[in-house]
C-alpha cells in the first residue's frame, strides 16, 4: 500500500477546492441577479407578480437543498439532453441562492421608511425611479451584511453537489479517503478548509454589521 | 373655475369612514388652514389630493384635470402639486442640493447643470444656500424641513400642500419654517396647510376649515371664524365658550 | 419530451416512504429538544458562564457554523471511530443533527439574551438572586419567547438539511427515495413525491413550533 504524507492529501484537497470556489461564485452571482428579478416581483404592484414570487420563494425555502439537486439532475435528463453535474449542480444553487437573497433584500426593502416612498412618489417619481434613485441605494447599504452572510450558506450549499457527482472539496474528501483510510484526517483537514472559506465572510458579515448598527445610531 | 375642486370626496379605511363627503374649492393663490382634533381626517384629506391616497368617492380636480389612480395621471398631477411632510422625508444617501436636484433630473430629465442652478436658487430661497453639500443628519430638523420646502419647489409646483410640517420640530425652530412659508404665501403660492399655529393661520390664511369627524364642520376667513365660532365643537377644539 | 410519468410504484413502495418519514420526523424530533437544551446550556456559558469554557463554546459554535453539515456528519460517523466511538447510521445521525442544531441555537438564544433589558438583571439583583436564579427564572423565558420564530425558522433549516444522512445510509425519507429509484428507475417521480412530503413536513413542523410557542410561552408577557 502506498503511504499518503498529510501533505499529499491536503494537495488533492485544495486541488478541489478550486471548484467549491468557482460554484460558490457561479451560484452567488447567478443567484444574485435571479434574486433580484425575485424581489422586483416579491414587491410588485401586481398581485400575480407577488403571488409568484412568494410561492417560488417559499417552494425553494421549503424543500431540501439535495432534493432541488436531484430534481435538477434528473428532471434536465428528462428533456433528452446528458446532464452532466456542474450544470445541474449550478442551475440548483442559483435557483436555490435567488430565493433566499430575493427573501433578504426584501426585508431590506421593507426596512426603509415608508415616507421615503411617500416623499418621492410626492415629487412624480413612477415606480422604477423610486427604487432606483431612492429605495435601493439606501436598501443596499443594509443589504450588505446579510448578503455577505448568506455566501457563507451557499459556499456549505456546493457540498451537496457531491451527492449528484460533482468533484469538489467533499468529493475529493470522500475519495481520499476510500485511497488512504484515514477518515478522521482527511474529513477534519476538508472540515479546516471550510472554515478557512467560511469564517472570514462569517466574521466580515458581522463586524458590517455592528458597524451598520453604530452608524444607524449615530443619525 | 378653481384652482382645486374637492367634490363630495370620500374615503374608507375598510369599515372605516375617515373622509364622509368632503367639498372644498381652493382658488389660485389662497392660503388655506386645515384645523381640528387629531384622527379628524385632516392627514387624510392632503394625502388624497396628493393621491398618496386614493379616494373611495367623489372627485379632486387640479387646474381643471381630474386625478386619476393610474401612473401617468399621478405624476402629471404631482408635477402641479408638491408637498411638505411633517417629518421631513428628505433621502438621508443625498446632500441637500442632492435632494433638491434629484427628482428635477429623474422626472422633468432636467439637465444636470440647470438642475443643480435650480437647487441652488430654490435652496437661497429657503435661506440654505450654504448648506448645499451637508447630508440631512448634519441639518437640524428646521433645516431639513427647509430643504424639504426647496425640493417641492424646485419641481415648480402651482400649489403646495403642508402636513403639520412644524410639529415635529423643537419650538425654538419653528420660526425658521414659518418664516419660509409666510413668504410663499405673499408671493402667491397656493397653500393648504394643516396646522396647530394658530396664530400662524390669523396672520396669514385666506380662508381656516375646521374638520371634525371626517367633514369640513366650519369653514370661512380666520376673522370669522376664530373670533366668532359657530359650533360648539368648534368653540371647544379653541377653547374659547 | 416524451417521458411517461408514472406513480404506480407507490403503492409497492409506500412502508419504505412511510418509515423513511418516521425516520426523518424521529430526527428532527430529537435534534430539536437536545439542540435546543444544548443551545440554551452554551447561551448560558456564553453569557455567565465561567471565563475557561467561553471561549470553547465560542470555538464549536463557530465551527459549526463555518462547515457544511454534510461534512460534520461524515467526520461524527466516518471519522471518530478512529477515535474509538464507533456509533450506528442513525446514532451519527441524530448526533449530529443535535450538535448542529446546538450552535445555531446558542446564537439564536444569545442575541434573545442580549435583547434583555438591563433593568430586568438589575431588578433580579436587588431581589437578592443569584446569577444562575436571574438567568433561569426572569431572563430566560422571555428571551426565548424573543427569538422563537427565528429558532422555529432554524429547526425547519436544519430538518431539511437532514436529507443528508441518507448518505451514511440513515434510512430517512431521501434513502427511501434514493432506494426507490434504484428499484423502479423512476428517479424523477421518486424525488417529486419525497420532495413534496418534504415541503409538507416543513409546513407541518412550522405549525407545530408555532403552537409549542403558544403552549409553552405566557401569552400577555410578549416583548
Ligand atoms: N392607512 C390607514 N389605514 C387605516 N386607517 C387609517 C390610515 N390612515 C389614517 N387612518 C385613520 O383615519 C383617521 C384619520 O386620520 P388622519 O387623516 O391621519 O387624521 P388627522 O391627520 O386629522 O389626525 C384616523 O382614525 C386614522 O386612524
Ligand atoms: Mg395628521
Amino acid at each position: 500500500m502506498i503511504e499518503f504524507t498529510i501533505w499529499d492529501i491536503l494537495r488533492n484537497l485544495l486541488l478541489a477546492t478550486r471548484w467549491t470556489i468557482a460554484l460558490s461564485l457561479v451560484s452567488f452571482i447567478g443567484g444574485g441577479l435571479v434574486g433580484l428579478a425575485l424581489l422586483f416581483l416579491r414587491i410588485s404592484r401586481r398581485k400575480w407578480a407577488r403571488a409568484v414570487a412568494k410561492y417560488y420563494i417559499e417552494l425553494f425555502q421549503g424543500t431540501p437543498l439535495l432534493m432541488q439537486l436531484f430534481i435538477a439532475f434528473f428532471g434536465l435528463g428528462l428533456f433528452g439532453i446528458d446532464v452532466p453535474a456542474w450544470l445541474a449542480a449550478g442551475v440548483a444553487l442559483i435557483l436555490w441562492s435567488a430565493a433566499f437573497l430575493g427573501e433578504i433584500w426584501r426585508g431590506c426593502v421593507e426596512a426603509i421608511a415608508k415616507g421615503q416612498w411617500e416623499a418621492s412618489a410626492s415629487l412624480g417619481m413612477g415606480r422604477l425611479q423610486q427604487m432606483r434613485y431612492v429605495i435601493l441605494p439606501q436598501a443596499m447599504r443594509i443589504a450588505v451584511p446579510p448578503t455577505v452572510g448568506f455566501s457563507v450558506q451557499v459556499i456549505k450549499g456546493t457540498a451537496l453537489t457531491s451527492i449528484i457527482g460533482f468533484v469538489e472539496l467533499s468529493k475529493a474528501g470522500t475519495v481520499v479517503t476510500n485511497a488512504t483510510f484515514q477518515p478522521f484526517t482527511v474529513y477534519g483537514l476538508v472540515a479546516l478548509i471550510y472554515f478557512a472559506l467560511c469564517w472570514p465572510l462569517s466574521k466580515s458579515s458581522q463586524i458590517l454589521e455592528r458597524k451598520l448598527n453604530v452608524a444607524h445610531r449615530n443619525h | 373655475m378653481s384652482l382645486i375642486e374637492i367634490t363630495d370626496v370620500r374615503k374608507s379605511f375598510g369599515p372605516n369612514e375617515v373622509l364622509k363627503g368632503i367639498n372644498l374649492d381652493v382658488e389660485p393663490g389662497e392660503v388655506i388652514a386645515i384645523i381640528g382634533k387629531s384622527g379628524s381626517g385632516k392627514s387624510t384629506l392632503l394625502r388624497c389630493i396628493n393621491g398618496l391616497e386614493t379616494i373611495s368617492d367623489g372627485s379632486i380636480s387640479v387646474a381643471g384635470a381630474q386625478l386619476l389612480d393610474d401612473e401617468a395621471h399621478l405624476k402629471a398631477l404631482r408635477l402641479k402639486v408638491g408637498m411638505i411632510f411633517q417629518q421631513f422625508n428628505l433621502f438621508p444617501h443625498l446632500t441637500a442640493g442632492g435632494n433638491v436636484m434629484l427628482s428635477q433630473m429623474v422626472v422633468k430629465k432636467t439637465p444636470k447643470p440647470e438642475a443643480e442652478e435650480m437647487a441652488r436658487k430654490m435652496l437661497e430661497r429657503v435661506g440654505l444656500d450654504h448648506k448645499f453639500d451637508a447630508y440631512p443628519d448634519e441639518l437640524s430638523g428646521g433645516q431639513q424641513q427647509r430643504v424639504a420646502i426647496a425640493r417641492a419647489l424646485a419641481m415648480q409646483p402651482i400649489a403646495l400642500l403642508c402636513d403639520e410640517i412644524t410639529s415635529a420640530l423643537d419650538p425654538e425652530l419653528v420660526a425658521e419654517v414659518l418664516a419660509v412659508v409666510r413668504e410663499l404665501a405673499a408671493e402667491g403660492m397656493t397653500l393648504l396647510m394643516v396646522t396647530h399655529e394658530m396664530r400662524f393661520a390669523r396672520d396669514v390664511c385666506s380662508r381656516v376649515v375646521f374638520m371634525h369627524q371626517g367633514r369640513v364642520h366650519e369653514i370661512g376667513p380666520p376673522e370669522e371664524v376664530f373670533a366668532n365660532p359657530q359650533t360648539p365643537e368648534l368653540k371647544q377644539f379653541l377653547g374659547v365658550h | 419530451m416524451n417521458y411517461q410519468f408514472e406513480f404506480g410504484w407507490l403503492f409497492e413502495y409506500y412502508p419504505q416512504i412511510v418509515k423513511g418519514i418516521a425516520i426523518t420526523i424521529q430526527l428532527i424530533a430529537v435534534g430539536a429538544v437536545a439542540g435546543i437544551s444544548l443551545g440554551i446550556v452554551c447561551a448560558w456559558v456564553r453569557a455567565l458562564g465561567p471565563a475557561w469554557a467561553k471561549p470553547v463554546v465560542a470555538a464549536y459554535v463557530e465551527l459549526i457554523r463555518n462547515t457544511p453539515f454534510l461534512i460534520q456528519l461524515f467526520f461524527i460517523f466516518f471519522g471518530l471511530p478512529s477515535l474509538g466511538l464507533q456509533l450506528s447510521e442513525l446514532q451519527a445521525a441524530n448526533l449530529a443533527m443535535v450538535v448542529n442544531l446546538g450552535a445555531y441555537s446558542s446564537e439564536i438564544i444569545r442575541a434573545g439574551i442580549q435583547a434583555t433589558p438591563k433593568g430586568q438583571f438589575e431588578a433580579g439583583s436587588s431581589l437578592a438572586m443569584t446569577p444562575f436564579e436571574i438567568f433561569r427564572h426572569v431572563v430566560l423565558v422571555p428571551s426565548l419567547q424573543r427569538i422563537w420564530p427565528a429558532l422555529s425558522s432554524q429547526v425547519v433549516i436544519v430538518m431539511l438539511g437532514s436529507a443528508v444522512v441518507s448518505q451514511i445510509a440513515a434510512e430517512d425519507l431521501t434513502f427511501a427515495a434514493n432506494f426507490i429509484q434504484s428499484r423502479t428507475f423512476r428517479a424523477f417521480e421518486a424525488y417529486m413525491v419525497s420532495t413534496a412530503v418534504y415541503l409538507l413536513l416543513a409546513i407541518l413542523l412550522r405549525q407545530v413550533l408555532g403552537m409549542v410557542g403558544w403552549l409553552i410561552f405566557p401569552r400577555r408577557a410578549a416583548r
